[in-house]
């Protein structure tokens, strides 16, 4: 039983070196900062913000389109200006937020339970099942997410559900690839062998033995497609295929924005639309950190 | 080398065919093919009429038979809204997205190699630090975003590029197409550019990490020891083997570029297949929709096949092993 | 007789992170019309180095730190990039240890052969490519116009030397730098290289630096020989000289680490201890650390001793008329 007690006395000190190597980098470390500011407001976004933006009721469509900084008839400032409907773009986009941060992160650890799963499966059993998951993984991997998410809200129609479902779809074989090919090594290794020895149940092994040793990739994939899936639904609710106009995402209340743009009215998608960026590249700065210091590739 | 070609001709009708059952599991069996194929504005008998017309009562593999069939025969039903045939439908708009991505994947050429020639030769000047920062930017922005920056920008700002649609076109093997006018190539180039910053990122660091690669190799140092100019040294010894594998991304791409389309034209309302299907989604234009599924994984499929060719042909290195 | 190549207290340091690397410190030697200096040494030892300093191919974070380069009264340490690269490939050539790197893979032979030509001549292209068969023809290349539209990878390693021996021979140079360039290669076609060499040196008159750290390879070919350790010129004399009656410890270890000198059943001799780090290296014999004849004032810097009629000696003991 020492496989599985050695990585619990050996984790305080790997645990002290990932995170003195991962601050090394200025750069990962503002955008870890950058990511905790947004998730925290998106989480906060009830308490924080002057508005409710889904409630239409504190809507008033005489505030419709009023930019930045003008003030409302309840007395606060629109802070980054109101949208089409009246709604304060702050608050929109902080609750906007909210749905993007939702959809992309569920979809992504979603998508990394079933993607690994499959992946882990296909590695400790091999042969056939092996090669046919293999098989669907390269052929999904063939084509791009769009496309893939395109089809399938076409068959399905449009909706939040139905765009995480997609995104699952889309980023599943990412995860399964990945985590096959670190299984593949660490399964040859001599403690899977020692506890097939033990002839311990194979669910045992997979997710006790195995999988822990896959982690380090596999959180590495998860950054960077939460940043991709947040992306992904965005694009999906700007062409309209997304989640409903009542509730917008950030993608959405671009799209909204878009019509005024032309009549110079930019900041009902300029907004958004930063706030967006900043969330995927905070992502994106931590997600390049942890690449670089989980790489076992380029260690030594 | 023939043997090779012939299994991948046969990997790819493999493909073809998963695509079709897909495509066909899709719209018959997830989804109700009476919705979805016949007018929801049909009245009883008609849609009767219909239902026997098309089989829909016969059991499922035969009417996947019929599907294949149709599919074949290049019969793909009749869009609702148009009232046209749909594969009519996409073949009338395939023109325009075919230039738009072919000119994103040329500007990702003209512009990722040189960008990427530049940091590669100068990784620790500001400049090549800058030309770094920025790709990474090119893969996190929203493309559709960009595209509204764009249009906010150089549209309505600076008011120096038209903000919409095809502009002037002219024709040419009986099609007609914008790159052919002043006019038309003022409308392509920001849609042209937003497609295509992806992809000059993507290049600028296939570019780059092939420079960083390439320029220790002793077969760079002989060619400076042959007292060639830097220019030639760069322009052929080392440019030309950077170009194998970022030709054979950019092939590869040509397929996501145009899958891709369909945000861009929906930004620039450029009236492409790519919008058309949008638009069909919309209304629920369900014919439409299959067509451009199956055309556009067709049009897929054929592009990876021709690239892994023309990949083959153009490395020497690759081209020997094959044949032994 | 005319000096080819005269270096007079050349110093190649390389500026990294970690400190100053002496790669090349404080070397000088002479090299004749025709004549053959072999520079020995383990590697690391700088020979390598010593010769790109000369055709001016050193790449950052090393550069020159001082002494001059003097080819012909000409001191190349001092004139610009592009007098440098007109001499490059032309009056003076290089040869690399690897043949199967020296040749860029995706070029065919012709283009690397007349694109060399036409460097540092105005020659058209057909008698650019005429020059290039003659010069395969005379490194023993069969039927060199089928070969010139071959790829390198289409060439054994033996025969791929021969192309970059015909490239840098192209221009009749008058120095030849070859940097090890047939440590790669069977033992058999070792000797028809260097022969080959030889005989196109001696024809035309070149100068020949050959860089080796195999002692046999250098025995029946130099008339001079240079040994450097650590970025030093320990020894340096007549070939059969320095080769019978070393007078440096180190030079006396070396050849008798030659196996072919150790007698059957008898212990197989080495120096012990390895070459020291030239990253900040102190004062003092480099060799000290590992020398048996070593003593407190090896810790200061040797002198260089002239042992006559004209060898020169870096030690404070050197080994007087011991045969190695």
């Amino acid at each position: 039983m020492s496989t599985t007690v050695a990585p619990a006395v050996r984790e305080e000190t790997p645990f002290r070196r990932f995170v003195s190597e991962f601050a090394a980098s200025k750069l990962a470390l503002v955008g870890l900062v950058g990511f905790t500011i947004i998730a925290l407001l998106a989480i906060l976004a009830p308490w924080i913000t002057p508005q409710n933006p889904y409630d239409l009721a504190q809507l008033d469509i005489m505030d419709g389109r009023l930019p930045p900084g003008s003030p409302s008839m309840a007395g606060y400032t629109y802070l980054l200006g109101t949208d089409d409907q009246g709604r304060d773009m702050f608050s929109g986009m902080l609750y906007g937020l909210r749905i993007s941060l939702m959809v992309g992160v569920g979809s992504a650890l979603f998508a990394a339970v079933v993607g690994s799963s499959l992946g882990l499966l296909a590695a400790y059993v091999g042969g056939r099942t092996d090669t046919i998951v293999m098989r669907i993984v390269d052929l999904q991997l063939s084509f791009p997410s769009i496309l893939v998410a395109l089809m399938i809200l076409a068959a399905l129609g449009k909706g939040v559900m139905n765009v995480v479902f997609a995104l699952v779809m889309v980023e599943w074989a990412y995860y399964a690839r990945t985590v096959r090919a670190t299984a593949m090594v660490e399964r040859r290794r001599e403690y899977i062998e020692a506890a097939e020895c033990l002839a311990l149940p194979y669910r045992r092994i997979m997710f006790y033995h195995l999988l822990p040793n896959c982690l380090p990739p596999l959180i590495v994939i998860a950054t960077q497609q939460v940043a991709r899936a947040i992306a992904l639904e965005a694009t999906l609710s700007f062409l309209g295929l997304g989640v409903p106009i009542t509730e917008p995402s950030l993608g959405l209340l671009i799209a909204n924005g878009y019509q005024y743009m032309l009549s110079g009215k930019y900041w009902i998608s300029f907004y958004p639309g930063i706030a967006l960026l900043l969330t995927i590249v905070s992502i994106n700065l931590v997600g390049d950190q942890l690449r670089d210091v989980l790489n076992p590739r380029l260690k030594r | 080398m023939l043997t090779w070609i012939v299994r991948r001709l046969f990997q790819a009708f493999f493909v073809v065919v998963a695509m079709t059952v897909i495509v066909f599991v899709g719209v018959h069996v997830i989804g109700n093919p009476v919705d979805i194929l016949i007018s929801p504005e049909a009245d009883q008998a008609e849609r009767a009429r219909i239902i026997a017309e098309m089989g829909l009562d016969q059991p499922l593999w035969k009417q996947y038979f019929f599907f294949v069939n149709d599919v074949l025969h290049g019969n793909m039903g009749r869009s609702f809204v148009f009232n046209e045939p749909a594969l009519k439908l996409i073949g009338s708009r395939m023109p325009a997205t075919l230039e738009l991505a072919v000119t994103a994947v040329l500007f990702s050429i003209c512009f990722g190699v040189p960008l990427g020639l530049y940091a590669g030769l100068k990784p620790d000047s500001v400049a090549g630090r800058a030309i770094m920062a920025g790709s990474i930017l090119g893969f996190s922005l929203p493309s559709f975003w960009v595209g509204l920056m764009l249009i906010m920008t150089f549209a309505v700002h600076l008011g120096v590029l038209p903000s919409t649609g095809r502009g002037e076109t002219a024709a040419m093997f009986g099609i007609q197409w914008s790159f052919l006018t002043w006019d038309g190539l003022r409308h392509m180039f920001m849609p042209a550019l937003n497609l295509s910053l992806f992809n000059i990122s993507l290049v600028l660091r296939l570019t780059r990490a092939g420079v960083r690669e390439t320029l220790p190799m002793d077969y760079i140092k002989f060619a400076r020891a042959k007292g060639l100019t830097p220019r030639r040294v760069i322009l052929v010894h080392v440019l030309k083997n950077i170009m194998i594998p970022v030709v054979t991304v950019v092939g590869l791409e040509l397929g996501s570029t145009i899958a891709f389309a369909v945000v861009t034209e929906s930004v620039f309302a450029w009236p492409g297949m790519g919008k058309l299907i949008i638009d069909s989604i919309n209304v629920l234009d369900r014919p439409v929709i299959v067509a451009y599924l199956m055309m556009i994984v067709l049009l897929f499929i054929t592009i990876n096949l021709v690239v892994d060719i023309i990949y083959t042909i153009l490395d020497p290195r690759v081209r020997l092993e094959t044949k032994a | 007789m005319t000096v080819t190549l005269e270096v007079r207290n050349l110093r190649t340091h390389f500026f990294t992170r970690a400190g100053i690397v002496k790669a090349v410190d404080d070397v000088s030697f002479k090299v004749e019309r025709g004549q053959v200096l072999g520079l020995v040494g383990e590697s690391g030892s700088g020979k390598s180095v010593t010769g790109f300093s000369i055709i001016g191919l050193v790449d950052p974070p090393g550069r020159l730190a001082g002494g001059s380069i003097l080819y012909r009264g000409q001191d190349l340490a001092k004139i610009s990039e592009e007098e440098m690269r007109s001499l490059r490939g032309n009056r003076i050539a290089m040869i690399f240890q690897d043949p199967m790197m020296t040749l860029n893979p995706v070029l065919r032979i012709d283009t690397q052969m007349i694109e060399a030509v036409q460097a540092h001549t105005n020659a058209s292209h057909s008698e650019a490519w005429t020059r290039s068969r003659d010069a395969l023809g005379m490194v023993g290349i069969p039927s060199p116009e089928e070969r010139l539209r071959s790829y390198p990878h289409q060439f054994s390693g033996g025969m791929r030397q021969r192309v970059a021996i015909a490239i840098a021979l192209l221009h009749n140079p008058d120095l030849l730098i070859a940097d090890e360039p047939t440590t790669a290669l069977d033992v058999t076609i070792q000797a028809q290289i260097l022969a080959e060499v030889q005989k196109l040196a001696t024809e035309h008159g070149t100068a020949l630096i050959w860089i080796t750290h195999d002692l046999s390879v250098i025995s029946g070919l130099a008339d001079r020989i240079a040994v450097m350790y650590a970025g030093r010129i320990v020894e340096a004399g007549e070939a059969s000289t320095v080769l019978d009656r070393p007078a440096h410890p180190y030079t006396h270890g070396l050849i008798g680490s030659v196996p072919s000198r150790n007698k059957k059943g008898e212990k197989l001799r080495q120096i012990p201890g390895m070459t020291p780090s030239l990253l900040n290296l102190g004062v003092g014999c480099a060799f000290r650390t590992r020398c048996a004849r070593a003593t407190a004032v090896c810790e200061q810097e040797p002198p260089e001793t002239l042992i006559p009629p004209e060898r020169i000696v870096r030690c404070f003991h050197p080994m007087q008329d011991v045969a190695a």
